[in-house]
Formats: C-alpha cells, sequence, structure tokens
C-alpha cells in the first residue's frame, strides 16, 4: 500500500524532526546549565574567543570595507538624484549599524567560525575524544560546548561592531576621498541622525541574538553529528544553511519590533 | 586469590529486541590482568562500555569496588570514573592540545596541584612510557604507537585502580605492538592496578594477561589461564587461537543455493 507506506514515512519524520527539537533544547538547556566553569575559568572561554572571533576578523574586516565602499556608491547614486548627497554619512552610518553590521558580521560567522565549530566538535566525536573526556570524568558539556558557546555570543557584537566601524570607514573613502562629497557634512550629518539607544543598541541586541543562534545551531550540529567523516560534513553544511536562514528570520522579527513605524 | 575489584554477575544486554549479551558472569581479581577476547561483533565493546557505565544492562549487575555501576548517578559514576582509567581503540587524544596537555588535563581537571607538581607529574608518566622527549608535540605529530603510549601515560595520569583497554593493540606494528604489550604489564605491576582488555589480538595478549575470557555469540564460551586456553580442545577456542579460516565460525555467510546464484542449472 504505497499510501500507507507514505504516510508512514510522514509520521516518522515528523517525530524524528520534533524529537530533534526537543535535544537540541536540552541541549541548549544543559549548556547554560553547565556554563558556570566557562566564567569560573575564563581562560578556556578566551582560548575559544581567540579561535572563534580574532580568527574571523581579517574576514569581518575586508567584508566591512568593501560593504561601506558599496554602500558609498550606491548611496551617493540615489542621493544625487535628489541633491541630497550631504546625507550619505547618514545613510551609511544608519544601515550599517541597523542591518548589514550585525547581519552580515553574523553570516559571515556561521560560514567561518561557525562551519568550524561544527567541523572540530564532531570530529573530536568521531575520534571518541568526547567519550574519552566522559569517562574521565569530565562533563564534555561544560568543558568543550559551554567556552565554546559563551566564546561565539560575547564575540558576534564585537565582531558586528567591527564590521561597521570598517564599513563607516570605507563609505568614507569612497564618498569623501573619492568622490569629493563634504567631509564636514558626512560626519555631522551621521552625528546627528545616529541614536545611541534607537540604532546602535538595537544593532548591538541583534548581534547579540545573531551570536547566540549561531554558536547554539553550530554547537548542537556538532554534536548531534553522526561520528562519520560524512556525517560531519553533512553536519557542517546544515550549521550554515539552518544558522543562515535563522540570521535572516530572527532579523526581520526584530527589525518589525525594533523599527516599527518609527 | 585476592578479593575481586570487578564483578558481573548475570549481565544481559540488548539493543532494542536483539540481544548482544546473554547472562555473562566474570571476576577480575586486584592486580590481575584479564583480557577479553572474541571475533568483530561478539558484544566484547558492549561489555567494555558496561563496565565503563556508559550503558546500562538491561538485566543483572556490575560491581566494581563493591559499588553496582549502575546503581550510581552522574555525580557517583564521576566519582567512580575518577578512579578509572581508559585506553580508546586509537588513543582518542585530544588534538587541539599538546602531548604535555593531554597528559596534564586530569590533573589540572580534578585536582589542585600546582603547576610545577604537574609538570614533575607529567614528565614522570611520559617517561615511564618513553616519550619525555615528545612533551611539546601536538598530537598529529605523533606515529601510531607513540600517539597510543601517550595515551596510556594520559590513561594512568591519576594513578586509577582499574584500567580498561579498547582493542589496544589495534593497527600497531610488531615493534610498538610488543612496546604497548610490556607497558600495559609493566604499568598495571608498579600502580598495582587491574586491568581489563578488550582485544582480538591472541598470540599478544597471551604474553601479557593472566587470564582470559573468550566470548562468542554474546555468552562466554572458554575462560582460563593462557597456558589453560593454548591446551584447550574447544573447537572455537582452537580456530580463535590458531587463527583457523573454517571452523565453528564458518567462512561462509550463509546464503542459498550455490549453483542457483550462478545460473547453473542442477
Amino acid at each position: 500500500m504505497p499510501i500507507v507506506k507514505s504516510l508512514r514515512t510522514i509520521g516518522r519524520r515528523s517525530i524524528n524532526a520534533v524529537w530533534r527539537i526537543g535535544y537540541a533544547t536540552r541541549f541548549f538547556g544543559m549548556t547554560l546549565f553547565y556554563s558556570g566553569l566557562s566564567f569560573r575559568r575564563f581562560q578556556l572561554t578566551v582560548k575559544e574567543m581567540f579561535s572563534s572571533g580574532v580568527m574571523s576578523l581579517i574576514i569581518i574586516l575586508v567584508a566591512g570595507m568593501f560593504v561601506g565602499m558599496v554602500l558609498g556608491l550606491q548611496g551617493y547614486e540615489t542621493l544625487k538624484r535628489y541633491g541630497s548627497e550631504s546625507a550619505l554619512g547618514s545613510l551609511v552610518a544608519l544601515s550599517l549599524v541597523r542591518e548589514l553590521g550585525p547581519v552580515l558580521a553574523a553570516l559571515l560567522f556561521a560560514s567561518r567560525a561557525g562551519s568550524a565549530m561544527t567541523a572540530e566538535i564532531g570530529l573530536m566525536k568521531a575520534t571518541e575524544q568526547i567519550a574519552a573526556m566522559e569517562m574521565m570524568a569530565v562533563n564534555p558539556i561544560a568543558r568543550v560546548v559551554a567556552p565554546r558557546f559563551w566564546a561565539g555570543v560575547i564575540s558576534m557584537p564585537l565582531l558586528a561592531a567591527l564590521f561597521s566601524a570598517m564599513g563607516v570607514f570605507g563609505g568614507y573613502v569612497v564618498g569623501v576621498v573619492n568622490i569629493g562629497v563634504d567631509e564636514g557634512s558626512f560626519w555631522s550629518q551621521m552625528q546627528a541622525s545616529v541614536d545611541f539607544q534607537h540604532d546602535i543598541l538595537n544593532g548591538v541586541i541583534k548581534s547579540f541574538v545573531f551570536g547566540l543562534a549561531v554558536t547554539a545551531i553550530a554547537l548542537f550540529e556538532g554534536y548531534d553529528a553522526p561520528p562519520t567523516a560524512e556525517g560531519v560534513s553533512g553536519a557542517t553544511t546544515r550549521t550554515v544553511v539552518q544558522s543562515s536562514l535563522a540570521i535572516l528570520m530572527l532579523d526581520f522579527i526584530l527589525t518589525a519590533f525594533m523599527f516599527q513605524g518609527a | 586469590m585476592s578479593a575481586p575489584l570487578v564483578e558481573v554477575r548475570d549481565v544481559n544486554f540488548a539493543y532494542d529486541s536483539r540481544p548482544i549479551l546473554k547472562g555473562i558472569n566474570m571476576s577480575f581479581p586486584k592486580g590481575k590482568l584479564i583480557a577479553i577476547m572474541g571475533g568483530s561483533g561478539c558484544g566484547k565493546t558492549t561489555l567494555f562500555r558496561l563496565i565503563g557505565g556508559a550503558i546500562k544492562p538491561t538485566k543483572g549487575e556490575i560491581r566494581i569496588d563493591g559499588q553496582d555501576m549502575h546503581a550510581l548517578d552522574r555525580q557517583g559514576l564521576y566519582e567512580m570514573r575518577r578512579k578509572m582509567g581508559v585506553l580508546f581503540q586509537f588513543g582518542a587524544l585530544f588534538t587541539d592540545m599538546s602531548v604535555f596537555d593531554n597528559v596534564a588535563f586530569q590533573m589540572r581537571e580534578h585536582t589542585n596541584l600546582p603547576e610545577e607538581v604537574i609538570r614533575d607529574l607529567v614528565m614522570m608518566k611520559l617517561h615511564a612510557v618513553g616519550l619525555r622527549g615528545t612533551h611539546d608535540l601536538m598530537p598529529a605529530e605523533l606515529s601510531g604507537g607513540m600517539a597510543r603510549r601517550v595515551a596510556l601515560a594520559r590513561t594512568v595520569a591519576l594513578d586509577p585502580m582499574l584500567i580498561l583497554y579498547d582493542e589496544p593493540f589495534a593497527g600497531l606494528d610488531p615493534i610498538s605492538l610488543t612496546v604497548v604489550g610490556q607497558l600495559i604489564r609493566r604499568l598495571n605491576d608498579a600502580l598495582g592496578a587491574t586491568s581489563v582488555i578488550v582485544t582480538h589480538d591472541v598470540q599478544e595478549s597471551m604474553k601479557i594477561v593472566d587470564y582470559i575470557y573468550f566470548i562468542a555469540d554474546g555468552v562466554i564460551v572458554a575462560e582460563g589461564t593462557p597456558e589453560e586456553i593454548r591446551a584447550s580442545d574447544k573447537s572455537f577456542v582452537h580456530q580463535f587461537v590458531h587463527g583457523e579460516m573454517d571452523g565453528p565460525v564458518p567462512f561462509h555467510y550463509p546464503g542459498g543455493d550455490y549453483r542457483k546464484d550462478l545460473g547453473v542449472s542442477a
């Protein structure tokens, strides 16, 4: 009976999906519960901040610079039509601080650091390192997962801020140095239009949430990866795909709450 | 014979409804080196995981130092594991840490020893396995045999009372094989520990162990000292010890009529 068979398949997949959501939630809860060590021995978290945050700096800074330069060019082209080139500073800064900084930095972070986290933990599992730790009476969630989680959560807003700063600099280079927009109005318009609480703080909140989502997904996928080459590669792909979708979806939800009608 | 450190009483284990172990009884006396042998898929790794407390038996109990392993909560299990050392099949060294940090790992996690003391202890452990000179290297820079010896040093880092070895001889060259075998024996005697080796390497383990259990299809089919095993006339033991192709463990996986499969009519 093909209908019964396909119904069974749908049922099995649904049960698996629900089970996985439950497992992921439990994993996330355990990570939070066993986070004490990440702060008591903060050097563990700092070490992970180096490998996920500092090592992502180059891609973040270079990408930020180029995005800012493109914003400078495109923004100038559009603003020129309405004779308001002087507002270029505001346009570049607001686009970056509110949206592009947190979102693009998070997407880059997911593909650079998130995928690495998944692959590392997946391989640790495949080579029995996680099991060995468990047998040495050391909780792998506390020792391996939680420090990486907090490292990601702390690094993400810092990386997004650096992305935005480089972007503003890129916009300045193209707009002021290259095209010749008035330097005074570029900076003063920016200063007048960017509000600390409304723009910068909301941007920081966004990148914090993205950091949380990306690291949680990356760590869970790594921990849950089947201990084979194929399993780890599949988990790495899932990390990038799911984190990217999560970032864009969360961005919409957060934007809707933060900037509705403002 | 001294009091047993590990007692396995009527242990049954099944994955879903597929029985893996059926009524296993074993007893490991203190200070002895015990081998659990059997072909691939006979349930010996499952038994290993049961003794380590990684999985629970469906029936029966495993007592270590008088304590029922599976009645312990997570905290109790961790306390027990601190007294145990486990060597995994391929060493399972932490690849993001140097050799030194690998051996120091448990000391840093479980003790408050000052760093100078840890340094001396790590050097002594590495010296015992002949690899003091490698303390700065990363696991990726070691050969398979060296990695296994570093893992051995890490396993005995906290002087465990019970050491479990999962296939310690797998994939080693003849020299490393002898070295690892002799180290297992020496470390066991020096620490006064009890060791359990799960292996299918008959020749190497016969040289070092005190007692052997043979497992096939989830039951103990033979047991005894190496001399008794060598002299055994049981057909399974004979086939296994001498590595014969055919016997109680058949060469051919059960299949249909050969001629039919070849398309030749009878």
